[in-house]
């Protein structure tokens, strides 16, 4: 029991370490900060969609919507209501998260299959809203004219706009509060009735779950995540797409999940840095760049049907 | 005193009628056993007092309260648990924390982010009483699916007593079974009965199993109840000998 809490212990700690220390690894390597900032921010997004596949076994397939909404949440609020980085995220992950939760009842009656056409037909119904709304949204071209604003401590003024660093370890700061939100909840005796949904619905009906409500919970939480992640990705940005809503985001998010390792805590977001770097490195090279990423998938299903982390932790056990 | 009554309980599929008004009253403490070839409505019936579905028409009540229209999880909070056929577990996680998710949602914690030190006491408790009463406590730590059949078993019914049922219902509990594990799941039903005084219904296949448990036999044939009695009655009763004995020797 010690040695495999030890171990646990190990590998957390190298986890964060690696994080934390990212902007200094990065550079050598031939990365940049603002490369690992994305990382964060869109492994936050797979986590979150993660959190409902691997851990209550639901496909989202429309999870992106929550993403853009959190993100014109944050842009519109820095653009027409407040100059205040806290107040954008904030707004911005009720946006998403809200129109989840109210979506969310209509849609956890469905199952499998249908549980993702109607996860995309909603969320395609939010990109159209997106797109065409043109006063408000900036329609195609998205929403621009606002940027992520220093944070006031009061004492002293944290520069997150011109330093990359303190960007990066402001984003590390909120990933670790929603991580850790996450890591909480699953240890719970709810994350435990989460998991039990997963391996075996009917059972966890007979031993007296109320499984569509649980689902609705699990469903609200994750696109709460997945709105925060969204409002982060606006300030990365400094801009919010509505081709973040579009359910090919929500294909690349679920690839980022599947690709890491589904089953695993962390595997999303190695999921995450290797799309991420590899988009990075490959769109510079070809335009065709999504053919090689979407190469590796296959290769991962195929050949590591638990992810690479999953594979990772296979070997090393 | 009456754990269970069933007053003509009737289901139907389209035209398919697959239970047709039967009644059953279970006492505290009975152990209670539905015989009957196969079609007779056995299932469908299990499936009505559970509440998997509707009864087209009639009223069960539990524990003096009507449950006709309650859903699943509402009346295994009021204390009815179920094991199935086929057995349904979580199979990829130990047996200890198969049992700990029943005890979590019996105590009432199934929304709680955190738990007090006092209320996980109570759980694991709970748990290795469970798993105390069907002799799996040296198992605890094993993942279910990788336990015999005959234990996985002992798991599902170790989930369902984890519950505090005022009435455990049994679906074929010895399914698929070979002699020794038919024996030991014979023997632990028994103490179940016997012992711990549960008040059980169940499905079998296995007269052997029927005749060595029931307190009483329930008779289903074509979705009618045919005849219920003691073991000695049935066993001399002809219509039943015509429908089902008969066939089966």
């Amino acid at each position: 029991m010690s040695s495999e809490q030890t171990r646990k212990l190990v590998v957390l700690a190298t986890i964060w370490a690696s994080l934390i220390l990212a902007p200094y690894w990065m550079v050598p390597l031939g990365g940049y900060t603002a490369l690992a900032t994305r990382v964060l921010v869109l492994g936050l997004a797979a986590m979150s969609v993660n959190f409902l596949l691997g851990f209550t076994g639901v496909l989202s397939f429309g999870h992106a919507a929550w993403f853009g909404l959190g993100a014109y949440g944050a842009g519109l609020t820095l653009k027409f209501l407040a100059p205040s980085t806290p107040l954008a995220l904030i707004l911005g992950m009720l946006l998403g998260g809200l129109c989840g939760a109210i979506l969310g009842t209509l849609i956890v009656r469905r199952r499998g299959v249908y549980f993702a056409m109607v996860t995309i037909a909603f969320g395609q119904v939010f990109y159209y809203i997106a797109f065409q709304w043109s006063s408000l949204t900036g329609g195609d071209d998205g929403l621009r004219g606002f940027s992520r604003h220093p944070i006031d401590f009061g004492v002293f003024k944290l520069d997150i706009l011109s330093n990359a660093n303190n960007f990066y370890f402001f984003v590390l700061f909120c990933f670790a509060i929603v991580v850790g939100a996450m890591g909480y909840i699953l240890r719970s005796p709810f994350g435990r009735t989460m998991i039990a949904i997963r391996e075996n619905e009917r059972r966890a009906r007979f031993l007296g779950i109320p499984v569509e409500r649980h689902i609705w919970i699990a469903f609200t939480l994750s696109c709460f995540f997945m709105g925060f992640a969204g409002a982060l990705y606006a300030l990365v940005n400094n801009f919010a797409d509505p081709r973040g809503l579009h359910y090919s985001q929500s294909g690349d998010f679920v690839m980022m999940a599947v690709m890491g390792g589904m089953r695993s805590f962390w595997g999303p977001l190695l999921g995450a840095a290797v799309f991420v770097v590899l988009q990075d490195y490959l769109s510079s090279v070809t335009v065709n760049w999504m053919s090689f990423v979407g190469l590796l998938f296959v290769l991962v299903v195929l050949f590591f049907p638990r992810g690479l982390l999953g594979f990772l932790q296979r070997s090393k056990a | 005193m009456n754990v269970l009554e069933i007053n003509n309980v009737t289901k139907q599929f389209g035209n398919l009628v697959a239970v047709r008004g039967v009644s059953l009253n279970v006492a505290k403490g009975e152990m209670c056993a539905i015989i009957g070839p196969n079609g007779a409505g056995k299932t469908t019936f299990f499936n009505l007092i559970s509440g998997f579905f509707p009864p087209t028409s009639g009223s069960i009540i539990f524990d003096g309260q009507d449950i006709t229209r309650l859903s699943t999880h509402e009346r295994v909070t009021r204390g009815m648990a179920r094991t199935f056929q086929i057995t349904e577990i979580f199979p990829e996680l130990t047996v200890f924390e198969n049992v700990r998710i029943a005890a979590e949602v019996a105590g009432g914690y199934r929304l709680r982010p955190w738990m007090s030190r006092s209320e996980i006491t109570k759980v694991h408790a709970s748990v290795e009483e469970a798993l105390k009463l069907v002799s799996l406590e040296g198992k605890a730590d094993r993942l279910v699916g990788e336990l015999a059949h005959g234990d996985q078993r002992s798991a599902e019914i170790a989930m369902a007593l984890a519950l505090k049922p005022h009435l455990l219902l049994l679906d074929e509990p010895t399914a698929g079974m070979g002699d020794q594990e038919t024996f030991q799941i014979t023997q632990l039903i028994r103490r179940l009965h016997r012992d711990s005084n549960y008040t059980i219904v169940l499905i079998e296949h296995d007269m052997r199993v029927v005749f060595h448990l029931a307190d009483r036999i329930c008779v289903l044939d074509q979705g009618r109840m045919l005849a219920q009695g003691t073991p000695q009655e049935i066993a001399a009763n002809e219509t039943v000998q015509a429908a089902y004995l008969g066939n089966a020797a």
